[in-house]
């Protein structure tokens, strides 16, 4: 089976109909096919989906819902003067549509500027009666609005976010023409801030590394940046109420305390308006870790209700007084509903919560079982499952394409905490992971998460520190490197090459 | 179990995904007449009841009623009229009053205060009031102009009203239009300025464009998303089982069996039925099991799968008969009797975790228009309840026979359900509750309402 790049992974996916399935075509309607006689079915054997087939193959590539995004590409489009979060926001979306299965890019037009003019001298290029400066700024943008049109037509993506001011008005008619002409639709995300502290607090966290400024010292490119900001402040036009009225767009006010919203058109709109209100800025950690070592970890088998060894309880102790020295005020605390993670919290000492959708990857028929057993019994299955790891579907049980949607919930729900401990499990682990670390649907299902260990993610500049702590308590390995045999021909000996020992 | 966690309010909560809140909510409405106000909040309320968060919702109009049996005209409300104010400030105190009640001693997790509250003073009385008991506020106003709009709104539940009985339709709308009127010129809309420390969701123009200021947390969160993603555009939701299945005509529960041959003749008269409905751009969504898309592909339409509409999962259980879930698991039979809405299947689901997998299309189905919907049993019942504002007792038992398409059309403030079959016989998949829920039950009668099968 063909390994399919991530921004490649929906193109057969994307419905082609107004908000449709792509079930029937064009094509169809020209075959002499009699509605009393519907199609037969197939179950795809890596997903387990049920598609129409004809002389038992697969005849069309049906889209299964996980989120039906919307029928044409969206272009997002930032707008605000420089230091408002516009960066941030776009990467920080461009991350989530991506994680929630929907191809998304950001393209930032300062980046574009940064190749053409290799070196920054000072704000004197962004002055309004600089001429050079300005047509070279306009080229940029249109360099990247075609990449923009290149990656919605004929790469695959669903969303593109164009990151950059669009601070007058004539420069987002601009882009609403452009998007028209390619069937785009176009959603504004405005970031208003007049806090001087958050836009110095922006300036030191973001600006200072910038290749811009690698040669100045930190008072003269806070100045320098502050003399940019500057020079748009005067041309700059808000999104107004009354004159943008026909837009669609989102209006952030004082990061994050109060929003305009205006003419949300679809789905994808709202899940954007969503996050964006659900999204904040302050520092805070998240802590990940999987529960004690179980006694089914230790039997090498998977899934399953069990509870902890007697080092898997050690590691509880650990956790509480590790949780004890980091000193947080007002930890969250959040486990699944199986009992490994219970025990484990219950260890801390500590109020929790029980979130059903943190339950460990349904299995379905392969429940407890050791990966010798599904070799031995279902040898199709496990080499299915090494050719597409993110997409195979157990059978009567879950993928982890399955598990990033049910996980969605949670996603959404650290956002909007601040210090939050999710005893969680190995699969579950590498969504939330893929999620913060922005790892690819093919990198995801082999993260390394072992057990006795925790994972802190902070917040910084556009990403996420993760300093791996472990607390120095033994445990079996349950990470099963990808074969380099993944054949459904191959020998049982090459399918358990990479199983870890076990007892 | 869970110590100490000061949500234990929410207790059937226990183990449900999120903690709402710690404190109690209490919403409170904004705005002129006719701007759609009670129609939100009795949306409002059904859906977070149906999510699972107790929510009631207060109408001062109501307390007026009842405490002015008989309504004259828009007189009462002039601002001038000193026996009008004084008694529609006794109704909103005594409404506040029931909030409180409700709020700390009922169990309840947000109220919803639906009155105009239109002036800035009257507001603040509300904030104080729920300052001193510790609730939180959220504001949601409702501000339109559009003359259509607010001429439909009035024909649409103000002519219905109790308050308008006994006029014809142009005194009625006369009249109202005048009611309206007396609250205009007091009406202070929230500010950005001067409310900027109140939270509240401003909608304007039937949710073309909307100001949302200070969410503090969760609840207010979801609420601001519902409210986003709800419309009033008229259009209908279809609601229907897969046809008969073999493992339905076997009377074994879940499994991803295909259909019989009557199922398939179902799927026919579907088709047809769709078609006579003339229905433009109607969106059709399955499951991701055998029998529902099969059911689809009988309707020569592009259809969507969800997993979240599966079935629901009976664990261990799966594809066995009641009478073997009896022979097996006496005692998880006899407690799903006793409590159909919590009870989960070993390794498997209850309806409780049910609804919350199928929240996202509730909402999907808010911001869609016209849905056919091609599910199961436990799912439809799930998705009914929530249209037709049943609690979680009713919830499971809710009639959802194959064969038969529920047609779902908002109306007033409800929704008005047509119960269509489509003349193909099919085997009954109902059991309702029995009298003997105990677990020392007899075999007999724990199978005493197994619906026949072969």
């Amino acid at each position: 089976m063909k390994r399919r790049s991530h921004s490649e992974q929906h193109h057969g996916k994307r419905p082609r109909f107004p908000g449709a399935a792509a079930s029937t075509s064009p094509q169809d309607e020209m075959e002499d096919k009699t509605p009393s006689n519907p199609r037969e079915l197939t179950q795809n054997p890596l997903k387990k989906i049920w598609m129409p087939c004809k002389n038992g193959l697969p005849e069309k590539h049906i889209s299964q819902r996980k989120v039906c995004m919307t029928n044409c590409p969206t272009l997002i489009v930032t707008v605000g003067l420089p230091a408002r979060g516009k960066t941030y926001i776009s990467k920080k979306l461009t991350r989530y549509l991506n994680w929630i299965g929907v191809p998304t890019r950001e393209f930032n037009v300062g980046q574009y500027r940064r190749e053409f003019v290799k070196i920054y001298k000072s704000f004197e290029f962004f002055r309004p009666d600089n001429e050079e400066g300005l047509k070279i700024r306009r080229q940029c943008a249109s360099a990247a609005l075609n990449d923009v049109r290149q990656y919605l037509t004929e790469e695959g993506g669903q969303v593109a976010v164009f990151d950059a001011t669009n601070t007058t008005r004539e420069r987002r008619e601009t882009i609403v023409q452009f998007a028209e002409q390619n069937g785009f639709k176009v959603f504004f995300v405005e970031s208003v801030c007049e806090d001087p502290d958050v836009i110095q607090e922006n300036i030191v966290q973001v600006k200072l590394g910038s290749p811009d400024y690698t040669n100045c010292n930190t008072d003269e490119a806070v100045e320098d940046f502050l003399k940019r900001i500057k020079c748009y402040e005067n041309s700059y036009e808000t999104l107004d109420e009354v004159l943008d009225r026909d837009l669609s767009y989102i209006k952030i006010m004082d990061v994050g305390q109060r929003f305009l919203v205006n003419r949300v058109l679809d789905h994808i709109q709202s899940r954007i308006v969503y996050y964006l209100m659900n999204i904040h800025i302050t520092p805070r950690s998240i802590y990940l870790c999987r529960h004690g070592e179980s006694e089914l970890n230790v039997n090498g088998r998977i899934g399953g209700d069990s509870g902890l060894t007697p080092r898997g309880k050690a590691f509880g102790k650990k956790l509480s007084q590790f949780i004890q020295t980091q000193g947080i005020s007002d930890l969250k605390v959040w486990t699944s509903q199986m009992k490994r993670t219970i025990q484990t919290a219950e260890a801390l000492d500590v109020p929790y919560e029980q979130w059903k959708v943190l339950n460990e990857i349904d299995a379905g028929v392969c429940e407890e079982m050791m990966y010798e057993e599904i070799q031995d019994h279902y040898p199709l299955e496990f080499a299915l499952r090494d050719q597409d790891k993110y997409r195979y579907r157990y059978p009567k049980g879950e993928s982890y394409e399955d598990l990033v949607q049910r996980l969605e919930p949670v996603i959404m729900e650290l956002e909007r905490q601040e210090n939050v401990l999710v005893v969680c499990h190995q699969a579950v682990m590498r969504c939330l992971l893929a999620y913060f670390l922005d790892k690819t649907a093919e990198e995801l299902p082999y993260l390394k998460c072992p057990l006795h260990t925790v994972l802190k993610l902070t917040p910084v500049a556009y990403g996420c520190k993760v300093e791996s702590i472990s607390l120095n308590v033994d445990a079996v390995n349950t990470h099963r490197e990808r074969p380099e045999n993944v054949e459904v021909s191959r020998m049982s000996k090459e399918a358990l090459l990479t199983v870890p020992a076990h007892q």
